[in-house]
Parts: structure tokens; sequence; C-alpha cells
């Protein structure tokens, strides 16, 4: 029970007033960018990262992980009002979500959201708390062999599971791995990819790329389609429940959590397979089949919990291994680096303050955010009413600074721009964000680990597969990168499908969720009409 | 010759339309009613929504006057959207909702009446909720 008398020394760090109002700003602004579309927690903390000169380790990563959190919480209160999930991992929230506010009760379904997330949260981070020493004696053992492959890993399982299709998710990686190259290399001494440009020498900084991806990306996104025909949202009171709901919505919490928190372990990326699973178990699982499709609170309650438990348990691989799962971790990952804090299993040694700190402060951001939801959703959803060109202005304000700030350059504003119209291109042609980041942040890191194996071993290749670790991380690699072979050539053969799960497109996972929520108990042909009025945003959800 | 009346789902809205149905009837010429939106923000609560511009067409329907609905989205303010559809349809007289203000507010917050009048080519009749 080591963990327990860590963390409580954890919760005297966290509970100082200042790292109390960081908790509480992080939360608050998580909320706030949470609840608005296109704008998420990856961009939020990308543009907050110039504060990491500034500001001591411990209060940033606490306002970091509230904005983290505070993400998953706010996504889900568009998804409810508007059907226009917030956040990429509420898609599945807005199937139910919408249609039960749509019947009048949308506060129930805000409450189960609220407090679904809280309970996820905190069970979430309690496994945490149990699970992150006991990887951490594991890490311990692994060598630089074992830590490339596990990049590597991570780099095939955030390109394939995730997105539309796997070759622009590799696409998408190559971009950034090579950003992620720019710069002198550090054991020969050589200029890679500077053009000759000495501003370039030192490399891109993270700060600069993470903040062109997702805010000046974003921006110009938005910008090339500014005018829509406004949502309608549905008004709605202060969240509350009654006892039935209550009774139905336990078990999707606990189920959810279930769930979630082992796909935020691995490198799968996100939270979208995890909600629609949860969704699909709760179709499956309800006792009332015929409120699926027209609002059930176990389709609100089960997704909205599950995805709060993998944000947290995105951050066992994260601050354990060094390894991030979702864009918002690779981000963090940055800060991590900005503050010349490797994470990985000596960061519980070396920063034993910051860690636990960092843990105490998501059970305290969890209260807070509970605190604030419940009551304060119908205030949430008054800030869509901000024109986005107001919004906009201001995020490309603060990442213009955020990059000048960085080196003092113009041409990092250039590089900012640059890399932005980038961002906006891969929208442009679907191509995922988050490969991109993740090869930038982890790319270089994975480099090396590669020498350095190779190293020990005289440059032989062999020493990248010497340990049994290696070797079944590759062997997983195989089996990810030769699944659709498979399946189209050996196994299709043998069984007529029954019904295909296309497992990586996000969009599909949302029609295939509607085709069973629609799935009738009783026919009613008029119910095929109202999914078709899906409005078309969630497309460019990064 | 027409009445063109700028609606949105608000009492000061209602009121105008109120009036502008009555002038329209009065006169016996049709009746456009603009609801416009900049569509720059995710919501918008001027402009109405589908239930909204239904329960419309129905009480406009049972007062007997003949209308069109315009709802243009293209990033324009509503005043500029009213004064164009007045040109458009060569009005008559366009009827508008006014909301009371405080001088401080108004100066902060600008107006679309103050638009309206300005550059309106045709009589402007303004009507204040309730």
């Amino acid at each position: 029970m080591e963990a327990l008398g860590d963390l409580i020394n954890g919760f005297a760090t966290a509970l100082t007033p200042v790292n109390l109002l960081y908790a509480f700003l992080g939360v608050l602004l998580g909320t706030a960018i949470g609840v608005l579309p296109g704008i998420g927690p990856a961009m939020a903390v990308a543009l907050l990262l110039p504060l990491t000169f500034g500001l001591d380790a411990t209060a940033a990563f606490i306002m970091f992980a509230g904005i983290f959190y505070g993400g998953a919480y706010g996504g889900s209160t568009t998804s409810i009002l508007l059907n226009t999930p917030g956040e990429s991992s509420s898609v599945v929230t807005a199937i139910e979500g919408n249609k039960m506010a749509k019947r009048g009760r949308g506060a129930q379904a805000l409450a189960t959201a609220a407090i679904g997330s809280f309970i996820a949260g905190i069970i979430g981070t309690l496994l945490l708390v149990f699970l992150a020493p006991t990887v951490v004696d594991i890490a311990l053992q692994l060598g630089a062999a074992d830590y490339f492959a596990l990049m590597v890993l991570a780099f095939v399982a955030v390109t394939s599971v995730l997105g539309a299709s796997r070759i622009r998710g590799f696409i998408s990686l190559v971009l950034g791995l090579t950003i992620g190259l720019v710069g002198i290399d550090l054991s020969t001494g050589q200029q890679r990819l500077t053009f000759g440009v000495p501003q370039l020498a030192d490399g891109i900084s993270v700060i600069v790329v993470a903040m062109g991806l997702f805010a000046v990306g974003e921006a110009l996104w938005i910008a090339a389609h500014l005018r829509r025909r406004p949502a309608e949202i549905i008004p709605v009171g202060p969240a509350r429940m009654n006892k039935q709901d209550w009774s139905r919505s336990w078990k999707p919490w606990l189920r959810g959590t279930g769930i979630g928190f082992p796909f935020g372990v691995i490198p799968a990326g996100g939270a979208e397979i995890p909600t629609f699973l949860s969704y699909v178990t709760e179709k499956k699982l309800t006792k009332y089949p015929g409120e699926f499709g027209h609002g059930a609170i176990e389709g609100v309650a089960g997704p909205e919990a599950t995805n709060n438990a993998s944000t947290a348990g995105g951050l066992v691989p994260l601050l354990t291994l060094g390894l991030p799962t979702t864009a918002t971790a690779a981000v963090m990952l940055a800060a991590f680096q900005q503050y010349g804090i490797v994470p990985g299993p000596l960061l519980f040694e070396n920063e034993p303050e910051l860690v636990w700190g960092l843990i105490a402060s998501l059970f305290i951001g969890n209260v807070i955010l509970l605190v604030l939801n419940l009551p304060l959703a119908p205030v949430w959803a008054k800030l869509l009413r901000i024109p986005r060109p107001l919004l906009y202005a201001g995020i490309l304000f603060f990442a213009s600074l955020g990059a000048f700030a960085v080196g003092g350059s113009p041409v990092d504003l250039l590089v900012l721009l640059i890399v932005g119209l980038l961002g906006m291109m891969m929208r442009r042609y679907g191509l995922p964000i988050v490969p991109a980041i993740i090869g930038v942040i982890l790319g270089p890191r994975a480099e090396v680990e590669m020498r350095r194996a190779l190293q020990i071993s005289g440059g032989d290749i062999s020493g990248l597969v010497n340990t049994p670790l290696s070797i079944a991380i590759y062997t997983i690699i195989a089996l990810v990168l030769l699944w659709p072979l498979v399946n189209r050539f050996v196994i299709r053969r043998f069984r007529t499908p029954a019904r295909e799960v296309p497992v990586g497109h996000t969009h599909a996972l949302v029609e295939l969720a509607e085709e069973i929520a629609e799935e009738p108990v009783e026919p009613e042909p008029s119910r095929a009409a109202s999914t078709t009025d899906r409005p078309d945003s969630t497309e460019r959800l990064p | 010759m027409t009445v063109v009346v700028g609606y949105v789902p608000r009492p000061e809205g209602r009121a105008a339309l109120d009036r502008s149905v009555e002038e329209a009837l009065q006169r016996g010429i049709r009746l456009v009613v603009v609801n416009s939106s900049r569509g720059d923000a995710l919501v918008d609560s001027g402009f109405a929504t589908e239930a909204e511009i239904e329960e419309l067409r129905g009480q406009l329907e049972s007062a007997g006057v003949e209308f069109e609905i315009r709802r243009p989205v293209r990033g324009r303010e509503a005043s500029d959207e009213v004064v164009d559809a007045a040109k458009d349809v060569d009005a008559s007289l366009i009827v508008i909702g006014m909301r009371r203000r405080t001088p401080v507010g108004k100066l902060i917050l600008g107006s679309d009446a103050q638009r309206i009048l300005l550059d309106a080519e045709c009589p402007v009749l303004a009507v204040k909720a309730g």
C-alpha cells in the first residue's frame, strides 16, 4: 500500500491554494473548450504550452490535467443539446442524448453524463494509482529495444485503428515524423532537412508544430467554412435525475468504466472505439430495448462513463512509459519535454511530488467538474452563441504570441503559418491530425531508442529484436497490420459475415451505432427520417 | 407593393409581426417575413427554429394574409437583410420591433433598428413589445 502513502503526499501538494486555483482554472477552461465543437483539449493545452516557460511544473501539469478531464466532460453537453458532438469521444453520446433532450429529458441526460463521468473518473484515477507503480516496476526492466518496439506499436496503433483509412493515417504519421527530423542529428552533428536555414538547426519547436496543427489549422479550416445555418439548441434546466434514472444508470456507468479504462491504457488511440463498444453493450443488455433510438438513458450513461475512464487510462502509459495514446496526451508529453522531464519509469522516482500531486489533482478536478457541471450546464450552452470570428481571432492571436515567445524569432511565426496551412490541407483531404502530432513528439524519442539499441548491438539489426517483449510486440504489430488481409482473404471465405464492424472508421461506427439504434423492436417507418437530419459537422472533428 | 417585417422569435419580433399582419390585411397587400442569421455562431437565438417557423406559417395562414418567409444565412447583418428584402420586393412599408434599451446599452451594442431607419427607402414602422 505504498501507493496510498504517496497519494496522500500528493494531496498535500495538490491542496495548496495556488495549485487548487490552477486545478479550478484547468477544469473551467477544459469544460469550455469541450463544449465548443472543433476546439479540443489538445488545442487548449497546445495554446497554453508557452506558460511552461514561466509556471512551475507541478502547477502547469495540474492545470493541463484539469483540461484533459474537463474536455471529456464538456463534450457531452453539446452532443446532448445540439446533436453536434463537442469532442470526438462524445460522438456516440449524441445518438441517444439528443433524442432524450428532444423528448424533454435533457436535464436527465446531462445529469447521467456528468455523474457517470465523475464516477468513471474517480474509479479510473484509483485504478491509475494502483496500476501505475506496477507498470513502473515492469518498465524499469525494459531496454532500448523494448522502448523502440513500444513506440512503433504506438505509431501503428494510432494510424491503423483511428481515422477513415490506414493509408491516410500513415501519410499523416510520415508527415509528423518528417517534421520531427528537422534539425541537427544529435549523434553525428549533421544537419537534416534544414535547407541551410540556421534557425532550423535547433529543430522545429514542438510548441510551434502543435499550435500550427491544432490552432492555426483549425482556424483556417473554419474560416473557409464559416457560414452555416445555426443549429437548433434545445433549452434545458439544471441537470437532475429521479430514482428510476439512477437505477437505470449505475450499471452502465460501471460497465462503461470497465470498457473505457483498458482501452485508454493500450495505445489504440482515443475513446471512439470504447464508447461505441459501450453503446452496443448497453443496447444489448438493456431492459428497455424499445427506448433505444428514442433516447434511452443507458445509451448516454455508458459511453460518457467510458470516455472519462479511457481518459484516466490514457495517463497510465503517459506517466509510466512516456507513451501518449491520444493527441492531448501527446501535447502533454511535449510539455514534460519543455521542463526537461522525461516521462517514464524514472518520473515516479525523480519527481514524486509532481506525479502524485498531478494524480491527486485529478480527484480534486473530478469533484470540481461535478459541482460545476450539474447546475451550470445551461450556462455552458451559452458559449455556443459566441460568433466564431471572435473566437478564432483570439485563438490565432494566442497561437502567434506563443510561437513568437518560443524563441523570439520571426522564423517561428513563419513556420507556424506553414504548419497551420499544412494542418488545414490535412483537414481538407481527411488526414487525421493525431498520427502527425504523435509522430512529431514521439518520433525523435523513438529514434534515440533505436540508435541506442543498435549501438549496444554494434549496428546489428538483431539488437532490435533480442528481448522476449520486443518480439511479442512486433508480433502484435504484424497482426494489426495484416488483419485486414486475413479478414478479407481467409475469414470471409469460411463464413458469411453477420455484421461487419469496420474498426477504425469513426464515421462508420457512428452510422453503425445509429443503425443498431434504429433496429426496430416494433417497426415504425416514421423513425427513419429522424436520423437523416444529423448535422454534417462531425466529420471534421480532429 | 408589400409589407416587409423583420422577425425574431422574441416578444418585440412577435409584436412587429402582429402589427405587420394588420397592416398587410388593411392595405390588401402581400407580407414578406425576414428572419436571418449571420451564421457565424453555432447557435443563434434570433434565428427561429423549424418548429417556430411552422407555427408562424399556421398563424399567418389562419390570419388569411398572403405571405412569404425568407431566411437568409449568408454572413450579413439582420438590418442589411431587411433593407435589401424591402428593395427587392419594392416594399411600401417596413415593420420592425424594438426593445427597451438604456442609452449606454445602445451606445455599446449599436442598433439594427437605427441602420434600417437610415438605409430604408420606404416608411418604417417601429413597434415596441407589450
